[in-house]
């Protein structure tokens, strides 16, 4: 290799370090600059909107003394930056002050109810991928089809029924009409207190223990609320897969494979399929992160004790720490997926790699 | 009338030199009139919407017994029959009556919304695309903040501090809906700012308040109400569940979402409390989402087939 090529060679290199340098600390930028958004509307609401926030922790019977020490423990003399210094500050390490009804610190009864969440919500994303995936691909190949019409419809659908009635109307049917699946809670009474949970994920606890009564138990609760959110999961993904799918099979590589002789199969799947596997990742993820954000009226509906149940009964009994403490999680879960399939975007699609 | 008046009117509407301003314009709301009839889903939602103005408007009409006020004595969550069609509720009321009366608060609720936030979205939007440097910068940083915000959850906790009521709730997710808006109006501004007429307008002094007022607000209007329409089915399930979580219209508001929430403790005997008012939510955002992706279809015909 010559010098000039050498050098032309490590120019490309640092010119290429230096892309990846500067769209990494956009990502950071942006990152930080959302968090902190976040966290500055939730201090909005926790501390501006309220008249006078010591009147909404005390009541207005409180001798004007005790007022005046509780000002000052919440740091309300401080001028507003510092406080939401202290606020930032507290939050990143986890104190979203105590809940006025459960007496906990917040962010212990949130560790409590997260891994409920998430189990549904997974598996609510299993669901719609699994079987809206193929459904997806199935409508863009017999476009106009019987099938394609039914993805139609289910789509609709699925962007316009409210969940939570929808979940009602489920128990009806399935829980009280043909009892296929059990009541509103994670796990019959019996098991309630004789299993004793290891990660939080229940199926996957019964699993590992070897308790396949319990398993099927926390199956039988599982799975309806599951399936609703698996649902409208699946809405929106066979509905993107399809585009996405379209978008493909119109390409020229594709005639290419046709006229090379490859199967309708191994061109649908193995090939355009693939390459509709990168905005795919990307769908599946938000579907992911907007099933956390549904779970708030879902859990509801199924007495289901996740963040969303916790969110809703604090509400109902006017705990803003607790509610404001779940909205950050559910935030910043939702804001860190997010971020994270655009990064993910970036990594595996080469058209989008700089220079 | 003859066909020939008919084909050439016909002709006039299509012609491609239209002889006045008017012309021209009839001609192009004639192309999208036809192709927005063509889609008969499309259709379907207009009349959707169509219907519940009618009812809204005419409720006191159509509805046989008040919305509030119920016969506690006789009138208990009895079934559906020809007395009561969707049957009545715990206090007696009659369900499709208040069902009726509920489209009221259906409208009120998507046109407030509307109203609040696509003047924002905007204003934002077109600042920020008329303005480019660090005011787009920061406008639209802002922006994908908001965007980036779970929806729901956000307006729940906004009702949580502002307290529980329809006006809240209309404020809460006017705040979390406007970012699309912006999104969409700064991408139109950005695609005329350059553009000669507004080139025009500045040479002949126009201050740059009066150019995005008058001149590039106006083309962003089309691109908006679509989205807004589209938006319209998200709005009403947002309420409906803000409402169902007893945030959002109180009682003995008919609202739909807290129709469902009242008919949630009857629901494995008297299903029928909760079932119409949320078959009537189904039906109206249907209706909107048929409506925005026929809209979206007629008026931007780069969409058309995906």
């Amino acid at each position: 290799m010559s010098v000039a090529e050498n050098q032309a060679a490590a120019g490309r290199g640092s010119a290429r370090a230096v892309a990846i340098l500067s769209s990494l600390g956009r990502f950071l930028v942006i990152a930080v600059t959302t968090y902190l958004g976040l966290l500055a509307v939730t201090f909005f609401i926790g501390r501006v909107i309220p008249i006078d926030p010591v009147l909404a922790v005390l009541g207005d019977r409180a001798p004007t003394a005790v007022v005046e020490r509780t000002r000052r423990e919440m740091g309300l003399d401080l001028p507003w930056i510092e406080q939401f210094y202290i606020y930032v500050k507290n939050a990143i390490h986890g104190d979203f002050g105590t809940s006025v009804l459960t007496t906990n610190p917040v962010m212990t009864d949130i560790r409590r109810a997260f891994p409920a969440t998430i189990e549904l919500a997974t598996l609510g994303t299993l669901i719609g991928a699994v079987i809206g995936v193929p459904l997806g691909v199935l409508a863009a190949v017999r476009r106009g089809s019987l099938i394609d019409q039914i993805v139609r419809i289910i789509g609709l659908i699925g962007y316009s029924v409210p969940i939570f009635w929808l979940g009602l109307l489920g128990l009806v049917l399935f829980y009280a009409k043909l009892q296929w699946v059990a009541f509103p809670a994670r796990l019959d009474v019996v098991y309630e207190y004789t299993f004793t949970p290891i990660t939080g994920f229940y199926l996957l606890d019964a699993a590992m223990q070897g308790q396949w009564d319990v398993f099927y138990d926390a199956y039988r609760h599982i799975i309806l609320p599951a399936s609703l959110l698996g649902y409208f999961s699946l809405a929106y993904i066979s509905r993107m897969t399809r585009s996405f799918m379209l978008n493909e099979m119109a390409q020229e590589y594709i005639v290419a494979a046709r006229a090379k002789g490859l199967s309708e199969a191994l061109i649908i799947w193995g090939h355009a399929l693939r390459n509709a596997a990168v905005p795919m990742v990307t769908v599946i993820a938000l579907s992911y992160a907007s099933l956390l954000e549904g779970s708030v009226l879902t859990e509801t509906v199924f007495s289901w004790p996740g963040i969303g149940l916790y969110i809703t009964n604090s509400l109902q009994n006017a705990d803003m720490n607790a509610v404001l403490g779940g909205t950050i999680v559910i935030g910043s879960v939702f804001i860190g997926i997010n971020l994270l399939s655009d990064l993910l975007y970036r990594l595996l699609d080469p058209r989008t790699k700089v220079g | 009338m003859s066909a020939e008046v008919v084909q050439s009117r016909r002709e006039w509407l299509l012609s491609e030199r239209p002889a006045s301003r008017m012309q021209a314009r009839l001609g192009r709301a004639y192309v999208a009139w036809r192709r927005f009839s063509a889609n008969r889903l499309a259709f379907i939602g207009l009349l959707i919407i169509l219907a519940l103005v009618v009812v809204a408007a005419f409720a006191g009409v159509l509805a046989p017994y008040s919305p509030t006020v119920g016969d506690l004595k006789n009138a208990r969550l009895l079934a559906p029959g020809a007395a009561h069609w969707f049957g009545t509720d715990d206090l007696g009321r009659d369900i499709y009556s208040r069902i009726v009366y509920g489209s009221r608060w259906t409208l009120y609720v998507v046109i407030l919304v509307a109203v609040i936030a696509a003047p924002i979205g905007l204003l934002v939007g077109t600042v920020a695309g008329y303005a480019g440097g660090w005011t787009d910068a920061i406008l639209m940083r802002i922006t994908d903040i908001f965007l980036a915000f779970p929806k729901l959850v956000l307006a729940l906790a906004f009702v949580a501090a502002l307290g529980p009521g329809i006006e809240n709730a209309v404020l809460a997710i006017a705040i979390t809906s406007w970012p699309p808006y912006a999104r969409i109006a700064r991408a139109e501004t950005l695609t005329v700012r350059n553009s000669d007429y507004i080139k025009a307008v500045q040479l002949m002094g126009a201050s740059p308040f009066r150019i995005v007022l008058r001149h590039i607000m106006p083309l962003c209007i089309s691109s908006l109400i679509i989205r807004v329409t589209l938006d319209m089915a998200g709005i009403i399930l947002t309420a409906a569940g803000l409402g169902f979580l007893g945030l959002g219209a109180q009682p003995p508001l008919p609202e739909w979402g807290a129709m469902i929430a009242s008919g949630r403790r009857f629901i494995l005997d008297q299903w029928w409390v909760a079932a119409a008012p949320g078959a009537a939510i189904l039906i109206v955002s249907l209706g909107f989402n048929l409506l925005g992706d026929g809209l979206r279809d007629a008026l931007d015909p780069r969409s058309g087939d995906q």
